[in-house]
């Protein structure tokens, strides 16, 4: 297991080494520098100062080891969108506001899908199994922009209830955590039924049922269990990707968090902060993917795990 | 009239397929799952309106795509504009009519080049094993580590921004398919992978191995035709995802810009006027959703049909 674990890290830091690689080279095909777009034009003396003081005036693989030796220090640099900070600073402050909306989206997303996808199961090829598939499907596919688009629609300018954005009011919570957390509902509880419908279905369940135990408690005991193995493996990732922010709910409802770094440093070409940012989200999800393979083995006492030959 | 093209594909098919045998061959019996299933119908007669949208949208939209009359700006729905005009003065049936037009060429072109891409790298890798699955294997876990839609946003503005200028020499539109159809081949890989990998250790492939059958017959007879259900299923389910990454990218003002008209561009110009004109955000926002859930839809009715196993 350790060994296996061992094996995962140095393939994640690896991977983490290839996307920053290929990050950075994008980033550098790019004619121009962050100091010569339009708005801000400098002079070439200023501009010549500036690009030294970044460093930016080195030869491109020099600049690459260069930042990684900084990174490895702990130093990811200075966003080029405001100077008098530091790239970690900026996501310090930024990623506690994604989080505080992320948080709630969870909870409701995870206990909501739940219910519906229990209660669909055990009313299969029932209205009440058609209504929550067709709901989940619809809140699976349809944008979560178009659903902010909707919610802003009816709740702020119709009825007037909430503003239609902004950050800072207990009010300015309610509509990003509707629009955020439907697709995450909608995931939990298509899984959520379908491992119940298997589990249902399992030859342990008939078995419980012919010992003559209570229906509830073949359904506590026997189905509900099982069929929490699968949908916990499948559903741990969506909690580090909704931890990461949405761009379009940040960008939609105007609240500051990190998801929308993610444009503001793209368009402004901000090395720093995108590299820091592709890397953060990179490492968060190989994280969780590892994480959750190895909870699978204790959660699965039938699957085992050998020197890393369940890969892919 | 959707209905109508779904019964005389039906019609067409019979006479080849069912007259001949009494026994109902398995695309009958697909057929006959398939239209059991009242979502999977309501989508295929979503998708065939919007393909009709698509195709048909210079004869179908009262206007050109950039045609405004300023005279006629910001007006709410009415019989003369359904759908109402913009803060330009286009008429927004027409806008919304051209912006499926490039939300379905957009998404037909995306999928198209991550097929091309996707499926002979799974199939090369499922094949052959060994280095090339590994490599493969890599590639993909890359792929995964790289944040889809942030990475599309990258892809975009560095292309954008004038990169690669002699291989994109494409437009605006040409752009996006390209971003798209890079950052979406991996699930398609991973499936053609998975399936050959499943397929190879079934009896019949053993019994065909065993009355001689070279690997190249194995692969083209046995192989390929049992993994392609499953692939069509995931390229109609990979359509609603190219649909939504162009009207997202657009939507971030990084995609499709004007005078192109997209429905992601549309719903985000809306959000400025929204307190006013409720109409500029609710059709295209609407059109965007009826075209995403009528191909998932018809992907998941494909799935129970022709996959029955699946869940």
């Amino acid at each position: 297991m350790a060994r296996y674990i061992i094996g995962r890290l140095i393939s994640l830091i690896f991977v983490l080494l290839v996307v920053s690689f290929i990050a950075f080279t994008l980033m550098h095909a790019v004619p121009g520098g962050p100091f010569d777009t339009g708005e801000r034009r400098l002079p070439e003396a200023t501009r010549q100062a500036q690009l030294h003081k970044y460093g930016l005036d080195k030869s491109i693989p020099e600049q690459y080891v260069r930042y990684i030796w900084a990174v490895l220090h702990g130093d990811f640099g200075v966003p080029f969108q405001s100077p008098n900070d530091t790239v970690l600073g900026l996501i310090a402050r930024a990623w506690p506001v994604t989080i505080r909306i992320g948080v709630p989206t969870i909870i409701i997303s995870f206990t909501f899908g739940t219910i519906l996808g229990f209660i669909a199961a055990l009313r299969q090829n029932t209205w009440v199994d058609y209504t929550v598939t067709t709901v989940a499907t619809l809140g699976l596919t349809v944008p979560n922009f178009v659903v902010a688009t909707w919610l802003i629609l009816i709740l702020s300018t119709q009825l007037g209830w909430v503003p239609t954005g902004g950050w800072g009011e207990p009010k300015n919570y309610i509509m990003p955590v509707i629009a955020y957390s439907l697709a995450p509902t909608a995931l939990v509880a298509r899984y959520v039924r379908v491992s119940i419908l298997e589990a249902l279905h399992a030859d342990h369940v008939r078995t419980a049922r012919a010992k003559g135990l209570s229906e509830q408690r073949v359904l506590r005991h026997h189905v509900a269990r099982n069929a929490m193995i699968p949908a916990t493996t499948v559903l741990l990732p969506e909690i580090p990707n909704i931890l990461t922010g949405s761009i379009f709910i940040e960008s939609v409802f105007r609240i500051p968090g990190i998801g929308r770094f993610f444009v503001t440093s793209t368009t402004s070409r901000d090395y720093p902060m995108i590299l820091a940012l592709v890397l953060l989200v990179a490492a968060v999800w190989g994280l969780t993917y590892l994480i959750t393979d190895i909870l699978y083995t204790i959660l699965d006492p039938r699957i085992r795990i050998g020197g890393g030959s369940m890969r892919g | 009239m959707a209905t109508t093209d779904a019964t005389t594909l039906s019609a067409s098919v019979e006479p080849t397929l069912g007259v001949r045998r009494k026994s109902r061959t398995n695309f009958q019996l697909a057929k006959q799952r398939f239209f059991r299933q009242k979502l999977a119908v309501v989508g295929l007669v979503l998708v065939v309106l919007f393909l009709f949208c698509a195709l048909f949208a210079p004869l179908l939209a009262p206007t050109g795509y950039a045609d405004a009359n300023l005279m006629d700006a910001n007006k709410f729905p009415s019989r003369e504009f359904p759908f109402g005009t913009d803060t330009i003065g286009h008429d927004m049936v027409s806008r919304v009519i051209y912006g499926i037009r490039t939300s379905m060429v957009v998404a037909f072109s995306a999928v198209a080049l991550a097929c091309l891409i996707g499926v002979p790298l799974g199939l090369a890798a499922g094949l052959k094993g060994g280095l090339l699955d590994f490599i493969v294997l890599r590639l993909v876990e890359i792929m995964t580590a790289l944040p889809g839609i942030l990475f599309a946003i990258f892809l975009m503005s560095v292309i954008n921004s004038g990169a690669f200028k002699r291989i994109f020499v494409g437009g605006q539109v040409m752009n996006v398919v390209v971003v798209i159809g890079i950052t979406s081949w991996v699930p398609l890989c991973r499936l053609m992978r998975a399936q050959i990998l499943q397929l190879r250790e079934q009896e019949y492939v053993t019994a065909a191995r065993s009355i001689g059958a070279t690997e190249y017959r194995v692969a083209v007879s046995h192989l390929l035709p049992n993994a392609v259900p499953p692939l069509i299923i995931a390229i109609t389910l990979a359509i609603p995802a190219a649909i939504f990454a162009e009207a997202g990218l657009s939507f971030l003002g990084i995609g499709i810009n004007e005078p192109v008209p997209s429905l992601g561009k549309m719903v985000s110009d809306s959000r400025q006027y929204i307190q006013l004109y409720w109409h500029l955000g609710l059709f295209p926002s609407l059109a965007i959703a009826l075209a995403v859930l009528g191909f998932a839809f018809l992907g998941d009715g494909l799935r129970d049909a022709l996959d029955p196993r699946q869940i």
